[in-house]
Order: C-alpha cells, then structure tokens, then sequence
C-alpha cells in the first residue's frame, strides 16, 4: 500500500467506529481526536481493526505515531507496504 | 381496608414507555393486544437456524447515534428507547428536574449471554487467540450495563442498577422503584425491566434441552399457554419502564396518573431451580393481597404469568384457584400467547398492556387457546376475544422466575 492508500484505509476502518461523524474535511496534520469525536475506547477499535484485518500489531509505546492521517501513514507505510 | 396512607407515602404510575414484538407504546401494544395481533415471527438463531421467537421492531436511532449502538448493547438500546419514551409520556422536562435524584431500576433475567457468545463467535475465526478479544467486552457484560447505559444517554446521576430476578425481572424493578421512593432516597424512579435474551443461542439451546422450547409451524401460534397442545416457550425480546413517582408529587404537577400500586409481595420456592411451586406461588399472592389490604373478591383482573410449558402453566392455575376460589370474580388473561416470554420486561410489559383497562373496562383475551387443558381449569379465563367488564378497580401481575422466585404487584386504579 502507499501512504495515500493507508490513510484511505484508516479513514474507512474510522468511518465504521464513528459512523455519524462527517469525516470529508479531516486535516491530515491535525490529531484525529482534536477534529472528529474519536475516545481512547473507539481508539483502541482501530488497533484491533488494524490487527484483525491486516495482522499489524502496534505496540502502546506507538499509539503516538497515529495521532494524525499524516503520522500515521509514515509510521504504517513500512508495516503495510507488501499489502 | 387499611388506613389511607398519606400522598408521600403513596407511588403512583405516571408514564409508560416500552417496546413489545406487537408494539413500540402502549396504545399500539393495547390495540394488538385487543385484536388479537401477535408479535412472534419466524427468526434465525446461530447454530440452530429458524425458531419462533418475539422481536421488537422500534427505530433505536430515535434516541442513539449509530456509535452508541455499536459501542453498547441491545438491552442498552432497548432501555434508552422505553427510558426516553416514557419520560416523553409523562410529560417530564429532564431540563427542569434534579438529575441526581432520579434513580433508574431495570430487572433483568440474565444479561451479559449476548455479548459473550458474540466475542467467542468473533475470536473463534481466530483461533481462539484472545488478542483478538474486544476491548468493549466488559463495559457491555456488567450487569449494570441497560441501566447504566439509560443514565448515559440521559445524564442521569442518580443510582442505576439492574435487579437479576429471572424472569420475575419487570415486576422486582417496579418494586424496587417504588421502595426507594418510599425510603425518599430518590424523587422519580424509572422502573421496569428489559430482555435481549433472543440474541443468545445459548437460551434458546437452553430451553430445547429442557425439552421447552416452544415450536409450531405458524409461529404466531407457537406460544400457548394453557392450551393442551402447548409444547413450550417463545423467547422474546422487549422492554417495559415505568416513571413512579409519590402522588404529592405527582398531584403537584398535575401529571396523567395511570394507577397507583398498593400491593406487593416477592419469596422464594426454595425447592427446585427449575419447577415452580404453587404453595409459594399462593403465599406470594396472599403477602400482596395482605400490603394493598384487599380480599381476592376485590381483584378484577389477574395478569397470569403462564409461559406455555407442560409442568408450568397447571401449577400457576393450582395457586390461582387456591387463592381465589374454583368461581372467581376476577377476570384473568395472558400476554406471553401474544409477545412470547420476554424474559426480563415480561413482568413489567404484561402489566403495562393491563393498564389501559382501567379506561376502557375491556379484558385483554388469552389468543391460541383451541382446547383448555384439563390441568388448566381456570373459570373466567378471557378466551381469544376480549371481555368488557363492569368493576375495573385492581389488577394483579404474577411474574415467577427460575430457581423459584415468585413476584406479585397489585395495581389500583387511581382515585384521591
């Protein structure tokens, strides 16, 4: 996958945990959670969609690396690359 | 008669909110209930393919965003929807009241099956590793969980808790609504009972090993109880909640009263964990009778619990004839022939379908009763049409659980 196509993915695994939440206009440099209302709980929905679907286990110590679309994609893109 | 009690000291139903396979309020639920509507379809459960089953049909995104249904449980949006919905009814601004003294109290007849059958189901794609457990899993499985999830969607900050009563449930959390009242440890109770129980393989399993599981080619026929040809229960879905309020209270704001309950009484077979027990059944009518003040010549409809099965339904009818003679005056009927046994809300829904008479002097009929057993021989059973009758002052509601817990109110209709 390319950085482009990862956060494409995260944006859909996104959409599915906040269905109601308008995500069209998401900065790709901005935290997710300071733009779209997104709990630590719906947060960890995202490791185990992460972990389910593409078998990418992020440590705690990395949770950090996906604050933004644009982080998270440079922190992924190693990890999803082959996919 | 006992002493007037004074208006404190009185609890007085003042909104109906709930969601019944024939209904999603009380005047639809009363209108299936007076047509002879059923509410069971035809339904397909995990690993056992198609039942008979009570299914609830209301929108739950009247009063829950689509993340707060993903996030939480059926019994949770249930309890929202009849939680809202009988606020709106009792035409109560949560705006104006003390949230902090609002108590909400659901009986449930078991909670938590749901979810975790859902996880194994989930984990067993991989392999069972539990990594892939869901983090969601215990805030969904306390038992706390449909009360908790009302006082979430509401901002609630008074108690909430569930009452795990089997299928006793709906009636114990009207009681324990009523008693917190009393006790002023609370203004306004929500209080009833809720059931998911028809996303549990494990409970439909349950009941067909106990040989119990109710099955007929016609599902709307599935669920007879008293009839001779009866062969168990339908596991439904639902949610019945009350708003009780002490009538100074409710006098004070003029509220629509539904009726007030003057009686009630819970105890416990202590003889099997399946099978019910007619002298306990007799000794909890009688504890009722006794709280409210009244001879059983003064109940106008009894309310059976009846669920249907072989070994249960004589048993009732044996305490009932006790109680009240082989030439009753009271009218009785049944709701389960209608919704099906639903579990928790059963005790609290089947009084709320009851209520309406108090208006209209008609009697609910008993549906799919073609031939009374023999072992039922209950007189002044109101058989598949509807009785009018004169005299609509009290009703009693028996719900009866597993592991014998037996649970009677008695409402009266409502006058200063």
């Amino acid at each position: 996958m390319t950085k482009e196509q990862i956060k494409d993915t995260i944006l859909k695994i996104i959409a599915q945990i906040i269905p109601d939440e308008d995500l069209s206009n998401l900065k790709g440099d901005i935290p997710i959670r300071e733009q779209v209302d997104l709990d630590s709980m719906d947060f960890l929905d995202i490791i185990m969609e992460l972990r389910k679907r593409y078998g990418i286990e992020v440590p705690e110590d990395d949770y950090i690396h996906l604050a933004t679309l644009d982080s998270s994609a440079a922190y992924l893109e190693p990890r999803m690359r082959e996919l | 008669m006992m002493a007037k009690r004074p208006n404190e000291a009185r609890i007085v139903i003042t909104g109906v909110g709930l969601t019944a396979p024939n209904g999603n309020n009380l005047a639809e639920f009363r209108k299936s209930l007076l047509a002879g509507k059923s509410g069971i379809q035809k339904f397909n459960i995990r690993y056992m393919g198609e039942v008979s089953a009570g299914i609830c049909h209301f929108d739950p995104l009247k009063y829950q965003k689509k993340k707060d249904l993903r996030r939480g449980t059926r019994a949770g949006s249930i309890a929202i929807y009849c939680a809202q919905e009988t606020i709106a009814d009792a035409k109560l601004d949560l705006t104006c009241l003390d949230k902090s003294k609002i108590g909400v109290y659901l009986g449930i007849t078991e909670h938590g099956t749901v979810e975790t059958e859902n996880e194994v189901y989930e984990i067993k794609q991989f392999d069972y590793n539990v990594k892939y457990w869901s983090h969601h899993h215990n805030p969904r499985v306390v038992a706390n969980n449909p009360a908790g999830e009302v006082t979430l969607n509401l901002g609630i900050t008074g108690p909430h808790y569930t009452l795990g009563a089997a299928c006793a449930g709906g009636n114990i959390g009207l009681i324990q609504g009523l008693q917190m009242l009393l006790l002023n440890e609370v203004d306004l109770a929500l209080s009833g009972g809720v059931s998911e129980s028809t996303g549990s393989f494990g409970i439909f399993a349950g009941f067909k090993s106990e040989g119990a599981l109710a099955s007929h080619e016609d599902p709307e026929k599935a669920c007879r109880p008293f009839d001779k040809d009866r062969n168990g229960v339908v596991v439904s879905e639902g949610g019945c909640i009350f708003v009780l309020e002490r009538l100074s209270d409710a006098l004070k704001r003029e509220a629509k009263i539904y009726s007030e309950i003057v009686g009630y009484a819970i105890n416990s077979d202590a003889t099997d964990f399946i099978f019910p027990s007619a002298e306990r059944q007799v000794e909890c009518m009688k504890l009722a009778l006794n709280k409210a003040g009244i001879s059983p010549e003064d109940i106008d409809i009894i309310n059976t619990h009846g669920t249907g099965t072989t070994e249960g339904d004589p048993v009732e009818c044996q305490a009932i004839r006790e109680v009240f003679g082989e030439h009753p005056h009271a009218y009785m009927n049944n709701t389960k022939s209608f919704i099906g046994h639903a579990m928790g809300a059963a005790g609290a829904l089947e009084l709320a379908g009851n209520l309406p008479s108090f208006e209209d002097y008609i009697v609910h009929p008993t549906i799919n009763l073609d031939h009374l057993d023999p072992e039922c021989p209950l007189n002044n059973l109101v058989i598949n049409e509807p009785k009018k009758i004169d005299k609509a002052d009290y009703i009693l509601n028996n719900s009866f659980g597993m592991l014998g817990i037996n649970s009677v109110v008695i409402v009266k209709k409502f006058e200063e």
